[in-house]
């Protein structure tokens, strides 16, 4: 069955990843992702009942350790390729009035 | 007479040992021939110039103190453009990381400089690594040195055809679907994607996390191998990384495959293989059975449904892992915006190319509520299937050997316009990630139109030393071809090379 994504999906989409589509750029965006959908609607063939969703292919467990610092204050670095900066903070457009 | 690029990166690392070939001069070398080449295969996204006559000379007088031992010390390489190195421009051959240099250096890498890499530079790769021919690069596309009108493979095609093109000696790329042995294959060249965990990710810029894995490209497997064994390391700075034994990679170079056992999936072998291909791989197989390897075909199954489940874990995990990609704290910001969110998504929509944003799209759509159980939890239980798929044929076989790639390199220009068929271009390869295996491409011949076919070896997890064994024994049987191009603009320079030196670079 062929999908197809609504405008408010779309939109919910594009909020989601944080992209701010053309009009041209989101319709092409449909269509692509209707196809991928398609396509990975292939994997409905497979009877995945009971088997459990596989994140990593070793098992991996937490991994803790003391809580003590060990790095020393690395600010100026952390800056250094800020696109802007202000009195060793990140700069970004006011956000709280 | 044989002239310094026609070294594979260890003959040359002990003729530097033996003091035969000085490390500046081997890196000149190098630099002669990007020179040459770059204008015509643009390999390289950033080409360390000021640096690396004067990092030659340091790490010659590391090799003369005695303070050096390495197998490789004072070889010129290249590191792909995901993997951070210090104070040199780190993109992901993307507009929104242009301007990044890294403060740090990941620990590929600094194990390698350690070791005595000579680093040339950067090399191209598809926009943060997604793509099968580096034509997704913001900064223009690499060319096959066996044809400039066909593309390298990807994404990794910057690192192969510097490797293939004698451009460097040997080179880092990263794997996530295919990413090192798809553009071996395509360039002629040897590439190993290691098991999941074996090298630390730290400092490599991420797209699929639980896919992701650094690996060597090189002439051939000794060099590949001597490469792996110096990058592979347990670190805490990367959680996944894997505490593991057996890492002496090198020693298993022995050309000796007498009762190995070798598993050729049928499926792979099926619609859409090209018949070249087909058959350079077969024969490659014939060469294994003569040397003494129990050879038999089986099927392996689940082949065709890796890449749906791929496209859909890789893509969600990409977009988890570039929304750092903001504006904020790094990169490219809008010019103009109306707010913070606004400027979030200026940035991003503007410094991003369209594969990388189709990519982010459908991930965040897979991940979402009211998807996330139909998509992304089908995808991981397929992913949980296939994982069990090679367990049983590893119940049989030491290693499953099958096409790299299902044809030689397609022209540049040709891949783009159907992202899908591109897609399907890594059928063979996509399933070694989804189940965390080592897998290698070596070269086994080449197609009516001279362009390279690579032969795949895959093992089981922890298992690289079958897989280098089989490679070995296989290229024991053949010599290393170097594209025409790259002999041609060699050989024209070795009167000046002999010249400077007088008659040192002669060997």
């Amino acid at each position: 069955m062929a999908n197809t994504i609504s405008d408010e999906t779309m939109e919910y989409v594009g909020i989601l990843a944080k992209l701010e589509l053309t009009k041209e750029e989101r319709e092409e965006a449909r269509r692509d992702m209707e196809r991928m959908l398609d396509y990975i609607d292939k994997l409905n063939e497979l009877d995945t009942d009971g088997v459990e969703p596989m994140t990593h292919v070793f098992p991996v467990n937490n991994v803790f350790r003391e809580d003590v610092v060990t790095n020393g204050d690395d600010r100026e670095n952390i800056l250094k390729n800020a696109p802007r900066k202000k009195e060793g903070a990140f700069q970004v457009p006011k956000t709280v009035e | 007479m044989k002239n310094i690029l026609d070294l594979t990166a260890m003959e040359l690392g002990r003729r530097i040992k033996k003091r035969e070939i000085g490390v500046a001069e081997a890196a000149r070398a190098s630099l002669a021939q990007m020179e040459a080449l770059e204008p015509t295969l643009n390999c390289y996204v950033t080409i360390n110039e000021k640096l690396v006559l004067k990092q030659a000379e340091k790490v010659q007088s590391r090799i003369d103190s005695g303070e050096l031992d390495s197998p490789l010390a004072g070889v010129p390489a290249a590191v792909k453009d995901n993997l951070c190195l210090e104070g040199l421009p780190t993109t992901c051959s993307s507009r929104i990381l242009e301007n990044f240099v890294p403060t740090y250096t990941a620990e590929a890498v600094q194990r390698l400089l350690d070791a005595g890499m000579v680093v040339l530079g950067k090399t191209n790769m598809d926009e943060f690594a997604m793509g099968s021919t580096t034509e997704t690069s913001a900064f223009g596309v690499t060319r096959n040195p066996w044809n400039p009108d066909h593309v390298p493979g990807g994404s990794s095609g910057g690192s192969c055809a510097a490797v293939a093109a004698g451009e460097c000696f040997y080179a880092l790329g990263s794997d996530t679907g295919g990413s090192i042995r798809q553009p071996s294959s395509l360039c002629g060249v040897t590439g190993i994607k290691p098991t999941y965990g074996t090298v630390s990710r730290y400092g490599l810029i991420a797209y699929g996390s639980s896919l992701d894995q650094i690996g060597p490209v090189g002439r051939n497997v000794e060099d590949c191998a001597a490469v792996l064994e110096m990058i592979a390391s347990y670190d805490k700075k990367d959680s996944t990384s894997v505490s593991r034994k057996d890492c002496d990679f090198t020693r298993a170079l022995v050309d000796d495959v007498r009762g190995m056992k070798i598993g050729i999936p049928r499926d792979y072998f099926g619609e859409g293989l090209d018949d070249e291909v087909r058959a350079a791989v077969l024969k490659a197989a014939e060469v294994l059975r003569d040397k003494g390897a129990l050879v038999e075909e089986f099927d392996l199954s689940l082949v065709e449904y890796a890449i749906p489940a791929y496209y859909v874990i890789a893509s969600a995990e990409a977009s988890s892992n570039l929304s750092r990609f903001d504006g904020v704290k790094y990169g490219f910001r809008a010019k103009e915006y109306e707010g913070l969110h606004s400027m979030y998504k200026r940035s991003r929509s503007q410094g991003f190319g369209p594969e990388v944003k189709r990519r982010i799209m459908l991930g965040s759509f897979v991940l979402s509520s009211g998807y996330y159980d139909a998509y992304y939890l089908k995808a991981l239980r397929t992913k949980a299937l296939i994982k069990k798929a090679f367990d049983k044929a590893f119940e049989r076989y030491d290693v499953i050997l099958g096409p790299t790639a299902p044809s030689t390199a397609p022209k540049l220009g040709e891949s783009l316009k159907d992202p899908l068929k591109m897609y399907l271009g890594d059928i063979y390869t996509i399933s070694v990630n989804l189940a965390g295996l080592p897998g290698m491409s070596v070269p086994c011949g080449r197609d009516r139109k001279g362009l390279p076919i690579g032969l795949q070896l895959i093992g089981d997890c922890f298992k690289e030393k079958n897989i280098l064994r089989a490679g070995y024994a296989f290229e024991c049987s053949r010599s290393y071809e170097m594209p025409k191009m790259a002999q041609e603009s060699a050989a024209g320079r070795m009167t000046d090379n002999v010249t400077e030196k007088g008659g040192g670079a002669g060997i």
